[in-house]
């Protein structure tokens, strides 16, 4: 056991949680729209392979992040499109963005499997990544682990204490009323749809820039599945989704240590516990009956005459 | 009235395959309220979303003050001074009073601000609210109170209101009217929609009245009767419920101790609830939406099984028993949700005959359905209750409100009920055939049954009820006879004031 080190445990901690807590924050803005999109996992990993792509033919990794975000924007708004104008249900249609995005990843990543990506670097912090233990657990990251803590406050900020949040909030609470008042309730839902996908985009780069970094096929592996339950687990609030995406983020480092490190515990229960403890927390969450899902949830909206 | 405020001329709007407004014009005058009045399909609401801004007229234009007004928006409408309070009310539930308000205005002032103007508004005209109360917790008169609050916040020349009073008490009626005067007062005009033309002749300045899309009169409510003014909606005359005396046999249905927890975070619990029913008679049971209403009907269909002993059947206790059982010995129900409670919305009116009828009318052999049998049940169901549909294998989701609760009403009817337990029969139904379904009603207890109705149209419960209780916080009055009460004590009956009843009367 001594061979876990604390300072590199939590350090790998917030590597292993950003591109969770990316795409979950982002799903969270698409269901407080009221939009249910399961297609996580499909825009994930859509940004996974155009963001490696894009990195090793310019050599840069800020380039190949903001291709990411765009192609899977894009690859959302199909589902937005499709679910918001033509009524389709969002259920199947969310699925079937992540087969779409499965299937495309695998073609497009085809000829760059065993490369190797440019490097994004490490943000300098200047004297705070310069101090003991905790400069290197906390400030030695790169831009986009702040960018992801960042937009957990500015997305809490702006539901909380903006009028265009108050109103991304009416919608998906009750679109009917909120048409009635003259919002224009599928602009708004497309709006947040694209950011949704901007958000799972960015998380999907992260694994394949950062986190791994390379491609391989099917490489977000559920990432985009645990990122839908952490947004139920979090009662559609922001900061218990970073909460959720660091418990997950954290079981998994600790377990995988726990595996190197030769505990006495069956590897198959360690590689379960964190799915098993994050059912836990949401079972015992949802026990207490703190959980308030946006009224317009996964419902279509027609604008009767 | 001098100068009109707001003048409407030739307008016209029609989607495919029916004309909602032909060639409608009239003129609401300042500091006038003016009702709007119609059977459902006569084409007010479209008629008020164009004045909205909701909808575009295909011709006709508006003028507001002496200017061209066409919203292309609701904002626009509200920029111009123009308000509304919608009848399902488009509140948030999860929301504050404050966001709500906020929502509702073109540019709100930070929120400490607004709740200060929240509370000063709100006691201005008598209209208590605590800003920062979630909606959700708020009662039907609240939450009413909130919409009106957000559109006064916006100082509107304009107020349009759309059934205004259909979930509220008398008492709350009456501060909502004192309101409505003061704004009168002030210059302000109102559009003042509903179906209870009493209410409309006790208030209203002028009337409108459209029928089919198209205006058939402007009156003055004081100078002609209810009656009229009905007769005007439909365009033929109908004849009223007629009761006839009626013997009371004996006790069909005993209710006694009566108690359930809430079945959701947003339910009521019934409290000690204790009736009886007899032979011919008709029990009339009132309150203000959510106070039990639907749990009740829910205890006594067998929805929701009961303590063993507190319901009982001819003699029999059913309370463990659930509603095939009850419907099989004769205790049949009717809930208020007509699409996705009383029938099912995307299933033929046929489907749906079965849904009910099957084991009493025998539409069943060996376990099949005999859809023979169930297509002529559901087409006797039409012919005898006049629904207006296309035949038997339409989808109950595309009826109009009146003419599903025909049909759902008349499905439970023809099974020869010995109790019958429904909830408002009548809610957004029209006047001919809210008519029509209480005088089956009528005639069902004449033939012997025992009729429960739960409504909050108290019109309605005094034209048809023998005795009168109401439900307050899951409790029930115990019941008085009709002939016995005036408005006020109803009104003192549905507040919840259970001083004034001696202790429970012996049935």
């Amino acid at each position: 056991m001594e061979s876990i080190n604390p300072v590199l445990l939590i350090a790998s901690v917030m590597l292993s949680a950003t591109p969770l807590l990316l795409a979950a924050i982002g799903e969270m803005v698409v269901e407080r729209a009221g939009v249910l999109n399961l297609g996580v996992e499909g825009m994930m990993i859509t940004g996974a392979v155009v963001g490696f792509a894009v990195a090793v033919s310019t050599g840069s990794a800020a380039t190949g992040f903001a291709a990411a975000a765009l192609a899977a924007a894009a690859l959302s708004l199909t589902f937005g499109v499709l679910t918001q104008i033509f009524l389709s249900n969002q259920v199947a249609t969310g699925l079937g963005l992540t087969l779409v995005g499965l299937g495309l990843s695998a073609l497009i990543g085809k000829p760059y499997e065993g490369m190797k990506s440019p490097v994004l670097p490490r943000l300098d912090l200047g004297p705070l990544s310069d101090l003991p233990v905790v400069g290197r657990m906390l400030f030695t990251h790169d831009a986009v682990v702040y960018l992801s803590l960042l937009l957990v406050a500015a997305v809490w900020a702006f539901l909380r204490y903006t009028r265009a949040g108050l109103v991304l909030r009416a919608v998906g609470e009750n679109h009917e009323a909120a048409h009635a008042l003259g919002y224009k309730v599928v602009r708004i839902r497309l709006l947040a749809i694209f950011f949704g996908g901007a958000c799972a985009g960015l998380g999907g780069a992260y694994l394949s820039l950062v986190r791994v970094p390379q491609w391989t096929e099917g490489m977000t592996a559920g990432a985009g599945w645990i990122a839908l339950a952490i947004v139920v687990f979090a009662s559609w609030r922001p900061w218990r989704v970073l909460v959720g995406a660091y418990l997950f983020g954290g079981v998994t480092v600790l377990q995988l240590n726990l595996q190197a490190a030769g505990a006495q515990v069956p590897v198959a229960l360690l590689s379960a516990s964190p799915y098993l403890v994050t059912i836990a927390v949401l079972v015992l969450i949802s026990a207490r009956g703190a959980h308030a899902a946006p009224a317009s949830l996964g419902r279509p909206f027609h604008a009767t005459q | 009235m001098a100068a009109p405020l707001l003048s409407l001329t030739g307008l016209t709007k029609a989607y495919p395959g029916v004309v909602a407004n032909d060639d409608v014009s009239f003129a609401i005058g300042e500091g006038e309220i003016h009702a709007l009045l119609g059977e459902n399909g006569a084409g007010k609401s479209t008629l008020v979303k164009m004045i909205y801004g909701l909808v575009k007229p295909d011709a006709g234009e508006m003028q507001l003050g002496g200017a061209p007004y066409a919203p292309s928006e609701p904002s626009a409408a509200r920029r111009a001074g123009v308000a509304m309070v919608f009848q399902h009310f488009s509140l948030f539930d999860a929301l504050s009073v404050a966001e709500n308000v906020a929502l509702g205005m073109e540019a709100p002032p930070r929120t400490r601000d607004l709740a200060r103007r929240i509370r000063e508004v709100s006691e201005a005209y008598g209209l208590p609210l605590d800003p920062f109360r979630v909606v959700g917790t708020l009662s039907a008169g609240e939450r009413q109170r909130v919409e009106i609050v957000r559109c006064l916040l916006q100082e509107p020349r304009l107020l349009i209101m759309d059934e205004p009073t259909s979930v509220l008490t008398p008492q709350e009626v009456s501060i909502l009217f004192d309101t409505l005067r003061q704004l009168r007062a002030e210059g302000r005009s109102i559009l003042y929609i509903s179906h209870k033309l009493e209410e409309i002749r006790a208030l209203c300045d002028t009337a409108t009245i459209l029928r089919l899309g198209k205006k058939v009169a402007t009156c003055t409510p004081a100078e002609v009767s209810a009656r009229e003014l009905a007769e005007m909606m439909v365009g033929a005359s109908f004849a009223a419920p007629v009761a006839r005396p009626r013997a009371r046999g004996e006790v069909l249905l005993e209710v006694a101790g009566l108690s359930l927890p809430a079945p959701g975070a947003f339910g009521t619990p019934l409290r000690d609830i204790s009736l009886t029913l007899r032979r011919g008679e008709v029990l009339g049971i009132g309150g203000v939406a959510g106070n039990g209403q639907d749990e009740l009907l829910a205890a006594l269909s067998g929805e929701r099984l009961a303590p063993a002993g507190s319901v009982r059947l001819s003699g029999q206790d059913v309370s463990r028993k659930g509603p095939l059982a009850r419907r099989d010995a004769g205790l049949l129900s009717g809930p208020e949700e007509r699409l996705g409670h009383a029938a099912a919305p995307d299933m033929s009116l046929t489907e749906n005959a079965v849904l009910t009828a099957a084991r009493r009318e025998g539409l069943l052999s060996r376990g099949f359905v005999n859809w023979g049998r169930a297509r002529d049940f559901a087409q006797t169901v039409i012919d005898r209750f006049d629904v207006r549909t296309p035949g038997t294998g339409t989808a109950a989701r595309a009826l109009s409100g009146g003419n599903l609760q025909k049909f759902v009403i008349g499905r439970e009817i023809l099974q020869r009920p010995e109790v019958l337990v429904v909830n408002q029969p009548t809610w957004g139904v029209d006047a001919a055939a809210a008519a029509a379904i209480r005088q089956a009603l009528l005639d069902l207890a004449e033939a012997g049954a025992g009729i429960i109705v739960i409504s909050q149209d108290l019109d309605e419960l005094m034209e048809i009820s023998d005795r009168f209780a109401a439900l307050n916080e899951g409790r029930l009055t115990s019941a008085r006879p009709v002939a016995d009460l005036s408005v006020e004590k109803i009104g003192l009956m549905m507040g919840g004031a259970h001083d004034m009843e001696a202790p429970h009367a012996h049935a």
